[in-house]
């Protein structure tokens, strides 16, 4: 029983294929004119992590300043500005389209036997809407920000900050566009183009986890789309819609605003879970436990995602009724995400698990994602979220299920899909340092925010009670610790596109279709339309290829 | 390659085949035309859905503020024409019909009958922008624009306005005249967007005159158009909607 | 298969102008209606009324003018989900403001 499922061509004779997607075409506008979905998942995925770099560039700012319990880095209405925009641009700029429009660009059409997605050039629209809306955010940053939190709550958004709502409320409806259209395409490529023998139900899970998330931006993101237009609007010719001197309510605009924000955070999450499902099942040899479980549950949580809004706004004016139907269904929410955690550690059980860089990444998933998940229950019970709404309790919630939970999943996604989409292997001793020093200065920085909130620290405050300071210290170092941690990535998987070891067709010995084609894939993903004729994750069905196989490489 | 199994029948072979073996505008990812086309009008289904959830975010707004401000909304939407409603409503109902007459003429390729469609579904079209220019101009010199220059005189004094006479309705009182501000608001968004929806229509319209013109539709390949009336008829059923809800809230006396 | 025969059944399925002229009519007819009911003091059903003959003109254009009737059960599917999610908004959303006013249990 080796340590590693690794297996690579010999790396004497191995070379990457000359002719893949990549070395297909040549010059800047072949890229930036692009149909070819996986050109297009790769101009995603620099953009998106030059975004990322900003929101974590602001999010060191804002640790930086609550290492001490007075505003002394920066001005208050700086701090406020910091935040919302680290708010904005990590939810709108990097955890939306993160796994959808990397991987799952990328992967969809590959794992279900297809040429491309549906609709190629709104693809690349997407893409182009997704800069437009990212350079409009960084003009924003540029021309003094905006100090309303992410939320852009009313009336405080529409008649008491003279800052930049509106060019920022601006970016974020024409990113909302790019994630429709990504949405929009993922669901027509699903149900259409699927090859011969691929039924539903030999899908991937990740197929069935971006089906579901898909719907949710089809549905919900138009919602806060007209939100922001209302704002707009009141901030410009003042309707009164959400002014109450006018008869407005603004409460109103929360609704609508959380009616997708909601739904957002499982259009963020669910495909992280898909890429999850793929790991542990490949990590352990074993199929995923209950697959019609996992994909069910997908589904589910995208239906029971739509009615629980009103959890955000309880404290909010609300009726005492709305509280307790919302709070009741939230309840009911956890339960398919908690369907999955079990299904996925019976898939552990008895099988033969191995430790590469996304496996580890996947551990630290289930754990943090869990301990995040079951704090989303404190917070669901309206009788304690009156008490902890609007303090650190909630800030460590949302970030343990979204940087522990998501962006672990991301980045297990990365690395193991990385030789897929480059023919290349990342250096493995390296990343799984980066995994375990992302794990613990995680825990460091979002841990203590969990206690602070129950002692009462609130948030988007830049100042606090002294008595918080040693918590906020740790938390502080931890960020520094997770810079590093994601620091590492960048580094060593640029290194690697010149120098890691040729991966051949499938390094991680695993099942799905997109593992029998070359790394780098061709343009044309097959030579020929793939008959899906065996279940999905059939470890045997990959046992018995291997015996049919001849070894060669180039 | 077993074609037996094959999603659908390829119209052309593997690797060597002419471009005379499948229409031009089948586009390489897909098997064959049946699948584009389906795959198309998808598409269409779902954009359409996100513009059913965009209008209702408007219609919610709607809802609640009538709810709370009946007798303003009652008065204020007094101050609508009935007569341009229902006009507008007539032509947009018969743009329906001619539109998916076109489609039916591009589907038994009758290249002049979908032209004469799309340029009468045109000619509607213009004509309810038309009218809605006209309303609009009312509202402005009306002073019933939201905003810094908005006027309760009509709702304070009816007497004054001869909508509000014609209607019979009495002075509300201050503060319920204030929320027909919210009224108008919900009018010029719900309407306004609508109008932009009908605006880039009619500019797609113009376009299809043209490409129908010159047989691109009556040729076999009916997607466009197909999916283009999608769209148009949804922007006929928000009016469908809109009317009722803006213009016929209450036009029976002494309410 | 049967996706295969219903995506072609509803590709070449031709709606007859006939139908189309009678849809045409009956819109027109129940305009006139909506237009005629609002000018009659119904009370509570003056808002119900309106509603409903909306209702019913949306799913006959819904219905012929945009061949749901003809299509494939993914496109019926398709509406149906659009039309729940839209209810949902809606209804939720009045539910929270029309019971702030049963006030405190």
């Amino acid at each position: 029983m080796s340590d590693t499922i690794v297996s690579l061509p010999d790396q004497s004779t191995a070379r990457i294929p000359k002719v893949n997607f990549i070395t297909k075409e040549n010059g800047l506008l072949s890229w930036l004119l692009t149909g070819d979905h996986k050109r297009i998942a790769v101009l995603y995925l620099i953009s998106l992590s030059f975004f990322f770099f900003i929101g974590g560039a602001l999010a060191g700012l804002i640790r930086l300043e609550l290492l001490t319990p007075q505003t002394d880095l920066m001005a208050t209405d700086t701090y406020n500005k910091v935040f919302t925009m680290h708010g904005v641009i990590m939810i709108f700029f990097f955890l939306v389209p993160s796994v959808p429009a990397t991987l799952g660009n990328f992967l969809i059409p590959l794992m279900i036997g297809a040429k491309d997605l549906a609709l190629p050039k709104i693809n690349l629209l997407s893409w182009y809407l997704y800069i437009a809306g990212g350079l409009l955010a960084i003009y924003t940053m540029a021309t003094g920000g905006v100090d309303t939190g992410w939320t852009f709550t009313t009336p405080l958004s529409t008649h008491y900050v003279n800052t930049n709502v509106l060019t920022t409320g601006l970016a974020v409806f024409i990113a909302g566009f790019s994630s429709i259209f990504t949405g929009l395409n993922f669901i027509v490529t699903i149900h259409k183009m699927r090859c011969p023998g691929m039924t539903w139900f030999r899908m991937p899970l990740f197929v069935w986890a971006h089906y579901a998330a898909s719907i949710l931006m089809v549905l919900g993101t138009p919602v806060v789309a007209i939100a922001i237009v209302l704002v707009a609007l009141e901030r410009t010719i003042g309707i009164g819609v959400f002014d109450p001197t006018k008869g407005g309510d603004p409460i109103l605009f929360q609704h609508l605003f959380w009616f997708y924000s909601h739904p957002a955070v499982y259009i963020m999450i669910l495909p992280g879970m898909g890429v999850i499902s793929e790991t542990i099942s490949t990590f352990s040899r074993k199929r995923v436990f209950g697959y019609t479980a996992v994909a069910f549950s997908s589904v589910a949580i995208a239906v029971f995602g739509f009615f629980v809004w009103a959890h955000h706004m309880f404290i909010m004016g609300i009726s005492n009724y709305s509280v307790l139907v919302f709070s009741l269904l939230t309840m009911l929410v956890a339960v398919p995400s908690a369907i999955k955690i079990f299904n996925w550690t019976f898939t552990l059980y008895k099988g033969s698990i191995t430790f590469e860089t996304p496996m580890l990444y996947t551990f630290g998933f289930m754990g943090l994602f869990t301990i995040g998940g079951l704090t989303g229950i404190f917070l669901g019970t309206s009788g304690t979220d009156i008490h902890l709404t609007e303090t650190y309790f909630i800030v460590a919630h949302f970030h343990f299920v979204m940087v522990g939970g998501m962006l672990m999943a991301f980045l297990a996604g990365i690395h193991f899909w990385w030789p897929k989409m480059t023919g290349r292997m990342y250096p493995e001793k390296i990343s799984q340092l980066a995994a375990v020093v992302t794990f613990i200065g995680f825990n460091f920085t979002f841990f203590p925010q969990f206690i602070l909130g129950t002692l009462g620290m609130p948030r988007r405050y830049a100042s606090y009670p002294p008595e918080f300071q040693v918590l906020n210290v740790f938390s502080t170092a931890g960020a520094t610790i997770l810079g590093v941690g994601y620091l590492l990535p960048v580094l060593y998987l640029t290194w690697s596109l010149k120098y890691g070891e040729i991966a051949g067709n499938n390094p991680w010995q695993a099942t799905g279709l997109e593992w029998q084609t070359q790394s780098p894939p061709l343009t044309e993903n097959f030579l020929e339309t793939p008959i899906m004729d065996h279940e999905a994750y059939d470890y045997e069905w990959l046992e018995n290829q291997k015996e049919k196989e001849v070894a060669s490489v180039g | 390659m077993s074609d037996s199994t094959a999603i659908a029948h390829g119209a052309h072979d593997a690797p060597e085949h002419g471009h005379e073996a499948h229409p031009p505008y089948l586009r390489h990812h897909f098997e064959n035309v049946e699948q584009q086309a389906d795959a198309a009008g998808f598409a269409m289904w779902l954009f359409l859905l996100t513009e059913v959830m965009f209008f209702g975010g408007l219609f919610t707004a709607y809802l609640i503020y009538r709810n709370w401000y009946y007798p303003a909304f009652v008065a204020a939407s007094h101050q609508l024409n009935i007569f341009w409603g229902t006009l507008n409503t007539l032509l947009l109902i018969s743009s329906s019909f001619t539109m998916a007459m076109g489609v039916w003429c591009a589907e038994v390729r009758k290249k002049s009958g979908l032209v004469l469609c799309l340029v009468l579904t045109f000619i509607l079209g213009i004509g309810f922008l038309g009218i809605k220019t006209i309303e609009y101009k009312e509202k402005f010199e009306k002073n019933h624009i939201p905003g810094a220059h908005y006027s309760l005189n009509s709702f304070l004094n009816p007497d004054s306005d001869d909508a509000a006479k014609a209607a019979g309705d009495k002075p509300l009182p201050l503060d319920m005249a204030r929320h027909t501000e919210v009224y108008f608001s919900l009018y010029f968004a719900m309407t306004g967007m609508h109008a932009l929806h009908m605006i880039i229509g009619i500019a797609i319209l113009g376009f299809m005159i043209y490409r129908a013109q010159a047989g691109a539709y009556t040729a076999g390949h009916v997607t466009f158009v197909e999916n283009f009336g999608l769209y148009w008829h949804f922007v006929d059923i928000v009016w469908i909607f809109l009317f009722p809800l803006l213009y016929l809230i209450s036009r029976h006396a002494n309410t | 298969m049967t996706d295969q025969k219903e995506m072609e059944e509803a590709q070449h399925h031709v709606v007859s102008p006939t139908v189309y002229v009678v849809i045409f009519l009956a819109l027109l007819v129940f305009t006139a209606l909506t237009v005629g009911a609002s000018y009659v003091e119904m009370g509570i059903f003056n808002p119900i009324a309106a509603i409903l003959i909306a209702c019913v003109k949306a799913v006959i254009v819904v219905l012929f003018f945009m061949h749901v009737k003809y299509s494939s059960k993914l496109t019926k599917l398709t509406v149906f989900c659009g039309l729940f999610t839209f209810l949902a908004l809606i209804g939720m959303t009045l539910a929270d403001y029309i019971s702030r006013a049963w006030g405190r249990w």
